[in-house]
């Protein structure tokens, strides 16, 4: 009896250390792109974001002048130890449990004295985000130890493009394909169900198959490059799931709720709106969630209709992924850029969570 | 009531019911022309303003949203302006034609014109046969991009799916279910952009940024450039990335399928003195083969139209070319129409048998 009380004991242990070592491994990405996002932009470059984790590490004690008509050929003596100049830049080890760091150039500089000790980096600041958001200048110290000011990213106005591209596309999708729904749960016309079956085929087409002929059509029409454009397109690609989602939902709704309603003489579209709708809510967030984060989150589609070139309708994944391309170096720029485009998508996910999953339950694939 | 107004109609002549009903038509014309004029306006206004950013996008969320919703709202006012009879026959056209106008506008015609463009020439200007489809299947890269794509949906599919059921198990039994499927699943809602300047935190080739590098030197290794230089193994940890962000959608699943297994069920297995082990492979494993089935189509269809995390990452170079990719470079930045419409048809027949076990489980479904 004793052994198996145990036995459950080691089991609980085990499950759920297992399954905490999976979560900190899950977390451990998206936690270094936050703290990254908050240090320094030099203290990004010459140390990994962990080290604000305590930690023993070399901790600068003291500060000492560069000797005199130091030269790169020779060995340089600093209180007796003696080094190049370039085992100096990288840190010579004492022997007594200090180290020299030569910062700065050979006549310019100064010698860092560090002493190994318990430490953690906790240099914060949010100065990444104003330089990201309302693209504030910043100064970056040069190799050679003058300083330039460099102007920052404005993503204000990617973020503001990425809102009014997701929104109307989420709403439209919803009104068309609920207004599809009922119309197929509730109304009686020649080819309702071989048109359904059409919903059901497209569910899972790719939309790279549209992209070629719809450019096309966007540019006869002049509309490459407008909001219209990128609304209708997320709206065709989203519509299969969309329909097929509410109409489950829909076709469920009691009928003798309508009949009523029908014998007090309302019409189709009063029912719509005044019942079905408001009953609908579940469903229609559940679709509304996945459908945001689709969009907002898109990458293809943003780039073929809105376009790679033209700045001012650019949403915040275009504006990152030429980030990465145009400052990789830049660090602390990228970082905060990446998650003030995860925050929109957070807010929503975590706020909605439950209709989140419901949807996904309910759900299919989307093309 | 309504029987003698439908006599009374018949009584009289078309020209008559014209004449006395002008201004209703008039009216019933007029409305859809003004409201079609104030959308067009309000489309001139946000493709051609220089107004501050903030109030463009407030006007374009108010004229889309709106826009729509008035369309419906006009449309549905002329109908009701109509005879009875003519009402019930147009109204489910009102329903349920936009939508299908939509999808044959965005995916059912685009299917049979991309398979057209597919036939012909780069410019679409001759007919080609079916040259592209040869190219598409002995060109070295695209070969390198089907080796690719197969990598990527065997090894993510498998690990997406048997990572999320292990979670799933291990969650259900677990003292902190609920904070352990938020942090498993928060990956969902992050864009593939963003997941591939997080993961840049991991494989950097620089040890003072990538965690991976720093281990490794930790340890007294090298560092390496991994997602560049050490192939074909970059690939996999290219997938890595996509496993992190799926595993959710997956453990989500898993979740609530073992949820629905009935104590019973597991309570008459463990009477007959079944192992752990045995009641998950016996009992659970094809209890929830459904659910099994949709979470590996689902994963399997998102492997294969791989996009964003290759284009970010790597951009298709250093051996890591994936379909995706291969048609975005060949229709947007070679302008060759023809070849990327013969790569899109490729990745459309890859999906069919999916598409066809959908269809077959509807037409199982009586209530249609």
């Amino acid at each position: 009896m004793q052994s198996k009380k145990q036995q459950k004991l080691v089991g609980q242990l085990l499950v759920n250390g297992i399954l905490l070592l999976i979560c900190i491994a899950w977390t451990v990405p998206t936690l270094g792109l936050l703290v990254s996002s908050i240090r320094d932009r030099e203290d990004i470059q010459s140390s990994g974001w962990w080290t604000i984790i305590p930690h023993r590490g070399w901790v600068q004690v003291s500060e000492l002048p560069i000797p005199e008509n130091a030269s790169v050929d020779s060995e340089i003596t600093i209180e007796g130890v003696t080094a190049t100049y370039d085992e100096f830049r990288a840190g010579v080890d004492t022997g007594d449990g200090r180290q020299f760091v030569w910062i700065g150039n050979l006549r310019n500089g100064h010698i860092q004295v560090k002493d190994r000790q318990w430490t953690a980096g906790s240099n914060f600041t949010l100065e990444n985000y104003g330089q990201v958001l309302v693209g504030k200048e910043y100064t970056i110290r040069n190799a050679d130890g003058s300083t330039s000011t460099v102007q920052g990213d404005d993503l204000s106005a990617s973020f503001l493009n990425s809102l009014t591209v997701t929104v109307p596309a989420t709403v439209i999708p919803i009104l068309i394909a609920a207004f599809a729904a009922y119309g197929f749960a509730w109304m009686k016309f020649p080819g309702r169900r071989i048109l359904f079956i059409i919903v059901v085929a497209l569910l899972v087409v790719p939309l790279q198959i549209a992209l070629i002929p719809i450019l096309r059509d966007y540019v006869k029409l002049n509309l490459n490059g407008t909001f219209l454009a990128i609304w209708l397109a997320h709206t065709g690609f989203g519509l299969p799931l969309a329909t097929y989602l509410l109409y489950n939902y829909i076709s469920t709704i009691p009928r003798d709720i309508l009949e009523s309603a029908f014998i007090d003489g309302a019409s189709h579209f009063t029912i719509f709106t005044r019942l079905i709708l408001p009953l609908s809510v579940p469903a229609l967030a559940s679709f509304a969630i996945f459908q945001f984060l689709w969009v907002w989150n898109d990458y293809l589609v943003a780039l073929i209709f809105l376009g790679v070139t033209s700045g001012n309708v650019q949403v915040l994944t275009q504006r990152i992924a030429g980030m990465v391309g145009s400052r990789g170096a830049d660090w602390h720029l990228l970082t905060a850029a990446a998650f003030i485009s995860m925050v929109v998508p957070l807010v929503v996910f975590f706020s909605l969570q439950r209709y989140f999953v419901r949807g996904l339950m309910a759900g299919s694939v989307k093309g | 009531m309504q029987q003698t107004d439908i006599q009374e109609k018949r009584r009289t002549t078309p020209l008559e019911w014209v004449a006395a009903n002008i201004g209703r038509i008039l009216i019933s014309v007029l409305v859809p022309v003004v409201t079609f004029l104030g959308l067009r306006a309000g489309f001139l206004f946000l493709r051609d303003s220089d107004a501050p950013q903030l109030i463009i996008a407030i006007v374009a969320i108010i004229w889309g949203v709106g826009g729509v919703a008035a369309l419906y709202w006009v449309f549905n006012w002329v109908l009701e302006l109509l005879p009875d009879e003519w009402k019930a026959q147009l109204q489910p056209f009102l329903f349920v034609g936009p939508a299908m106008a939509i999808l044959t506008w965005y995916l059912a015609l685009p299917t049979v014109r991309t398979f057209w463009l597919s036939l012909r020439s780069a410019d679409s200007s001759q007919f080609v046969g079916f040259q592209n489809y040869i190219a598409t299947f002995t060109q070295r890269i695209m070969l390198e991009a089907y080796r690719n794509n197969a990598l990527w949906m065997i090894v993510g599919t498998s690990f997406t799916v048997s990572l999320g059921l292990l979670i799933a198990v291990l969650a259900d039994r677990s003292n902190f279910e609920n904070v352990a499927k938020a942090v498993i699943f928060l990956p969902m809602a992050i864009s593939m952009v963003g997941a591939g300047v997080i993961w840049r935190f991991v494989y950097d080739v620089d040890p003072h940024i990538g965690l991976l590098n720093a281990i490794v030197t930790a340890l007294g290794g090298e560092p390496q450039a991994w997602i560049t230089l050490v192939q074909p193994w970059n690939n996999l940890l290219l997938t890595v990335i996509v496993i992190w962000l799926q595993t959710g959608y997956a453990m989500v699943l898993f979740s609530a399928a073992i949820k629905g297994v009935p104590d019973d069920l597991l309570e008459a297995a463990r009477v007959d003195g079944a192992t752990e082990t045995q009641t998950f492979f016996r009992i659970i494993i094809p209890y929830i083969q459904g659910t099994i089935i949709t979470v590996t189509t689902t994963v399997v269809i998102f492997t294969l139209k791989i996009f964003d995390v290759v284009m970010v990452t790597t951009g298709g170079q250093f051996g890591t070319e994936v379909i995706g990719v291969r048609f975005y470079r060949e229709f947007f930045n070679n302008q060759n129409f023809g070849y990327g419409s013969a790569i899109a048809i490729v990745l459309l027949i890859a999906v069919i048998p999916v598409m066809i076990y959908n269809l077959i489980q509807f037409s199982k479904q009586e209530v249609f």
